[in-house]
């Protein structure tokens, strides 16, 4: 226990550090902004799905188009996290101080996670919209957007991983960003694609569809939060950063 | 025993960037890592500060190992890495709050940050961010940060670049204030810098180390020749001059000046000076040269 919380008191400076850097230099005003007027702008004034025209009461379209934004915006927020520190210098000045790699990681992983967490919460307000708007009010399916919920969090919790390992592989920010985005279009949307290729019905269909993130971020989305999917998002985001620390330890070789 | 490094060796590749060296320093001793670029000296304070790992041989930083015990060795070690890299977006304190943070400084952590900013002279310029300041300053915030948590092993990787010359005389007293009660390496490719405060001075070249001795002793080793400079208002000839006592050799510089060789390490100046009172030449320039460690430092590193 005391070493936990010895691990936690060295991730703290780091975290608090990536906060401030974050609300400092815009970066985090600028994510929250951009996610949330584009979330706007799809949900409630585009037309064709947007919520208001297609007549139900449901968030299913903004758990349908929040992901795809996350999967850039994410990139975005983390890009920098370890290219910069590396392009700069500063990594050698973080590796030098009585910190283990682990820490540093972590710290960064959680600071951009609280990030993105700030710009999802103002979405409740589209909830309570809904809720309103239903009729009779408060006629909306609770139980499936309290589990979308959980599972956009856990997706973006992946996410992070993925935007902090490619960003500790380069040194170039742009590289970082244009990585993360693929990767975690990849694994969140083609994966999931690729088991509907016609060679696969019916073989092995069903184990690629499990790879992918999709199927598990659909699964919550009934409400039901299996342990099987919480399981799955824990084992993506461990391998994610521990891919990180080899990557980081690879250059003290 | 501060710093026992035995055999430390990296290999990136096919090149050895430090082969086999072994040294040590003790408490309250300045070392000064001499060398030309590119002989290593930098990866070996990589290696002291567990930012690389070593590809064989071993170090002890206060008794602690490099390779084993990298969190205990980095507690006891204030680094300033080679280009001084710093969060320029932060200001002064707030970049010096978080290395203290990281070093779990606590509730010294304001005392030793005043202390730290005064110290070193940031004082009428602590309210701008890091990326404001100049290149001198920046160098005074890492040292700043490098002495934040009262390390007992200082390793400053050319702490006195981009500094202008009064900057360089006050990092180099303070360099020297401190090596009174830590150990300090640092390294410099300027002679009269580590002249000026090193007790001791390793010269290291291609990996390896070439000469690891005082400031004084390495001085006198090429030191048994005396060469004696002197200048004279009216133009002598050099068959004049040579025939003073107890000279081997003259010959006449490119700003005007003369350069006696003696004979053996008898002090000639009396000899030229008795000279120059016979023959009525007006004596504007005497003085005795010593070898500097730049002289030490070409013949070594050759």
């Amino acid at each position: 226990m005391e070493s936990v919380i010895f691990v936690a008191s060295h991730m703290f400076a780091i975290f608090k550090k990536e906060i401030q850097q974050f609300f400092s230099s815009l970066v985090g005003y600028v994510a929250i902004i951009v996610f949330l007027s584009l979330l706007g702008l799809f949900i409630w004034i585009l037309p064709d799905d947007n919520i208001l025209d297609s007549g139900y009461a449901t968030l299913d379209y903004f758990f349908y188009i929040a992901p795809n934004i996350l999967c850039v915006l994410i990139p975005a927020v983390t890009m920098r996290s370890f290219a910069e520190e590396i392009n700069t210098g500063t990594i050698e000045l973080l590796s030098t101080r009585p910190v283990t790699d682990l820490q540093i990681i972590l710290g960064k992983y959680f600071a951009a996670l609280v990030l993105v967490l700030i710009a999802i919460l103002p979405t409740f307000i589209y909830f309570y919209t809904v809720y309103h708007l239903a009729a009779p009010v408060g006629n909306v399916d609770i139980g499936g957007v309290l589990g979308s919920y959980f599972g956009l969090i856990f997706l973006a919790a992946v996410f992070v991983a993925i935007g902090i390992f490619c960003s500790s592989i380069t040194s170039n920010q742009i590289v970082a960003f244009i990585l993360g985005g693929i990767l975690c279009f990849t694994l969140y949307n083609v994966i999931g694609q690729v088991a509907h290729f016609s060679s696969f019905i019916g073989k092995s269909d069903y184990l690629i569809e499990l790879l992918g993130l999709n199927s598990h971020y659909d699964a919550m989305g009934k409400g039901v939060v299996d342990s099987r999917d919480v399981i799955y998002f824990l084992s993506v985001i461990a391998l994610f950063i521990l891919s990180t620390r080899t990557a980081l330890s690879s250059r003290r070789w | 025993m501060s710093v026992k490094v035995t055999n430390l060796t990296k290999i990136y590749g096919a090149q050895h960037a430090v082969d086999g060296i072994s040294f040590e320093v003790n408490k309250g001793e300045v070392l000064g890592f001499l060398g030309p670029n590119g002989a290593g000296k930098s990866t070996t304070m990589k290696m002291l500060t567990c930012f690389v790992s070593q590809t064989s041989g071993s170090a002890l930083v206060c008794g602690h190992d490099i390779a084993t015990e990298p969190l205990e060795v980095t507690k006891k070690i204030g680094y300033l890495p080679e280009s001084n890299p710093l969060y320029y977006d932060m200001y002064i304190r707030e970049y010096l709050e978080f290395m203290a943070g990281l070093h779990k400084l606590g509730k010294i952590t304001k005392q030793r940050i005043d202390e730290m900013i005064e110290v070193t002279g940031l004082t009428a310029e602590r309210k701008k961010k890091v990326g404001q300041l100049s290149k001198g300053y920046k160098q005074r915030v890492g040292l700043a940060q490098a002495m934040l948590h009262n390390p007992e092993v200082l390793i400053l990787d050319e702490p006195t670049s981009g500094l202008d010359p009064n900057q360089l005389v006050e990092i180099r007293s303070l360099i020297k204030q401190l090596g009174k009660d830590k150990t300090v390496i640092f390294s410099s490719h300027i002679m009269q810098e580590v002249q000026a405060v090193a007790d001791r001075v390793i010269i290291i070249n291609k990996g390896k180390i070439v000469a690891d001795d005082s400031t004084e002793k390495l001085q006198s080793r090429l030191g048994n020749e005396m060469v004696v400079t002197a200048e004279f208002k009216q133009e002598v000839e050099t068959g004049l001059l040579s025939r003073i006592s107890g000279i081997k050799a003259v010959t006449k510089q490119a700003d005007g000046r003369w350069s006696f060789v003696a004979d053996g390490d008898k002090d000639i100046r009396e000899d030229i000076f008795n000279f120059a009172k016979e023959k009525n030449l007006t004596l504007l320039h005497l003085n005795k040269e010593e070898y500097s460690l730049e002289e030490v430092f070409k013949q070594l590193t050759r």
